[in-house]
């Protein structure tokens, strides 16, 4: 799978831009804010339904415009495959794939699978839970449309039952009753979405270390410690007794929507006790162990969009990662940096099509 | 348009009163009212006459809170319809629905919606008493669920189901799965999945 064209007007910084890619590596060289990272943007745009850095879809439009269109021609499996994104303000946000606007857009999450290394990874070490669950949900949704849906319900429970706790008088025998239904809902669906994420973890654990042990050199023992409330022995009484205390705060505090993962090395926490050169190893090695994981689940390899990441890394990891992605286990790739003199090195060593356009002010020329 | 460009208060006050209809603007209202106008005078008459009914005389059947023009609704009070097997359904509309099909020969009972607080519909505000009163006396034998296939959907039958979990009643819900003229390829996953698992024997197809 690769993406042929791309044909953008008034995304973010991006006014207009018509390009021809190849089915290799693809460099965006310019300096900070000129769009380079707006146009991979784009890209994991048309996979996802939404932007990788802003949630809010109108705040992605250009300065001062009202609309915004992405337009993308695929090569899948030798077909051609048209899809459309188009946002105007105030109006719901079209999708299409091949002319054709979808009744759902997480019918086509998953269809064109997507990895993005990026500076903000780091979220995943320092920031709270929510991050790495969110990390979680959506490499599973590219594989398994039951977990999304399942996903979408249970957390549209959490908020039937936050509103119904909000406005609760008393818990009384009428208050439980209800509360047990949605409790119900929140084990069965619970259960699922536990059980997805366990074996995600599991899956891609051995792929993640063969990432980390080729791009750091070392042997290291590195462990995804999952925790939910779910694996509790008595969760079901815990869930049951925490009703009190929810209808005073006026929200749910038990239930997978409190997951975390833990990332060790070595026995000890990454956040707390890895080095710089570590947690960055560890972050790229996790995502390209994702990559081979959704290969291997999809039968197909997805696109890898790597957001200033030679910036970051020392010589040699540098090379090892090149070493890595220019094999033939990837296939299209998408590079920003700021230097040319830095990539073009990079592409000799690499033995596969390439291609730069060299961006200015959210304009690209090819080279 | 401002209300200064009436020519005159009563059309004003006609249009305010279209333009209060979902989906109806003040244009839209502006059209259909001049057309009113137009029309002969004992046929607007009578278009006057039956939204004065609708909102008098029009009530809920006291049974199944479908609407009626009596007491008990057509349904409810037919002797050909199999007192003893309810339907349960969301609103009017899904009675229509399933009326449509000529294949449902038991009665109804209409919730008026589904659990969802946050659209401010607790499950104090379900039409149950009925349901729940018919249910206790043994008079039903089988309970449809037909409620929407969402998850507050799901939430109402978990709730009802409990609700007449300790009594003897047959519960069933609608099949759910891949729908007749479907092509299997542009089925979504979800749908096809659920189908797989709830398959039928064939002869049942038949
Ligand atoms: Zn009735």
């Amino acid at each position: 799978m690769f993406l042929k064209h791309l044909h953008l007007i008034n995304f973010k910084n991006i006014e207009l831009a018509q390009l021809e890619l190849c089915e290799g590596i693809n460099c965006f060289i310019g300096s900070n804010g000129a769009g380079k990272t707006n146009m991979l943007d784009a890209i994991y745009y048309m996979s996802f339904c939404k932007s990788f850095f802003n949630p809010i879809d109108s705040q992605n439009i250009r300065h001062e415009h009202d609309f915004f269109v992405i337009q993308g021609t695929y090569n899948l499996n030798d077909e051609k495959e048209h899809v459309y994104c188009g946002l105007k303000k105030g109006v719901k946000k079209q999708f299409k794939r091949n002319k054709k606007e979808y009744d759902k857009l997480s019918n086509h999450i998953g269809l064109l699978p997507l990895v993005m290394i990026s500076p903000q990874d780091e979220r995943l070490i320092v920031e709270g839970s929510e991050q790495r669950r969110k990390y979680i949900d959506s490499v599973i949704s590219q594989y398994d449309r039951a977990y999304l849906e399942h996903l979408i319900n249970y957390n549209r429970v959490i908020s039937q039952r936050n509103v119904y706790l909000k406005n609760l008088k008393a818990l009384n025998k009428a208050a439980h009753d209800m509360l047990d239904v949605w409790d119900f809902q929140i084990l069965e669906l619970g259960k699922k979405i536990s059980k997805a994420r366990a074996l995600f973890l599991d899956e891609l654990k051995p792929v993640f270390l063969e990432m980390y042990n080729f791009i750091s050199g070392e042997k290291e023992v590195v462990e995804f410690a999952y925790k939910s409330h779910l694996n509790d022995d008595d969760f079901e009484v815990a869930l049951r007794e925490s009703r009190e205390r929810d209808m005073i705060l006026g929200y749910s505090t038990k239930g997978v929507h409190k997951d975390d993962v833990d990332f060790r090395i070595g026995g000890y926490p990454i956040k707390k006790m890895g080095s710089q050169g570590q947690k960055k190893t560890f972050l790229i090695a996790l995502k390209l162990g994702q990559f081979k994981f959704l290969a291997e689940h999809k039968n197909r390899k997805p696109l890898l969009l790597l957001d200033d990441i030679f910036d970051k890394l020392d010589t040699q990891r540098g090379d090892r990662l090149i070493e890595l992605v220019g094999g033939d286990f990837f296939n299209q790739i998408f590079i920003t940096d700021t230097q040319l003199n830095r990539i073009k090195p990079v592409l000799r060593k690499i033995n596969k099509e390439s291609r730069i356009f060299m961006v200015e002010d959210g304009e690209f020329k090819q080279q | 348009m401002n209300s200064e460009s009436y020519p005159s208060q009563i059309l004003e006050s006609a249009v305010k009163e279209f333009s209060q209809l979902p989906g109806v603007g003040k244009k839209t209202a502006l059209r259909l009212v001049l057309f009113l106008l137009k029309q002969e005078k004992n046929d607007v008459l009578r278009f006057a006459d039956s939204l004065r009914r609708l909102r008098e005389e029009i009530v809920y059947c006291k049974s199944c809170y479908n609407i009626s023009d009596a007491e008990l609704c057509d349904i409810c009070a037919s002797p050909k319809r199999d007192h003893e097997t309810v339907c349960v359904v969301e609103n009017i509309k899904d009675v229509m629905a399933i009326e449509n099909t000529q294949q449902y020969f038991g009665i109804y009972h209409v919730l008026g919606g589904v659990i969802s607080p946050m659209d401010g519909i607790g499950p104090d505000d379900l039409m149950l008493k009925p349901l729940i009163e018919k249910v206790e006396e043994g008079k039903i034998k089988e309970l449809i669920f037909a409620l929407p296939t969402t998850m507050e959907g799901d939430t109402t039958n978990f709730y009802l189901y409990r609700k007449f979990g300790d009594i003897e009643v047959k519960i069933t819900t609608l099949a759910r799965g891949v729908s007749i003229g479907d092509e299997l390829e542009y089925t979504d996953e979800v749908t096809l999945g659920r189908s797989l698992v709830n398959r039928l024997p064939f002869e049942k197809t038949l």
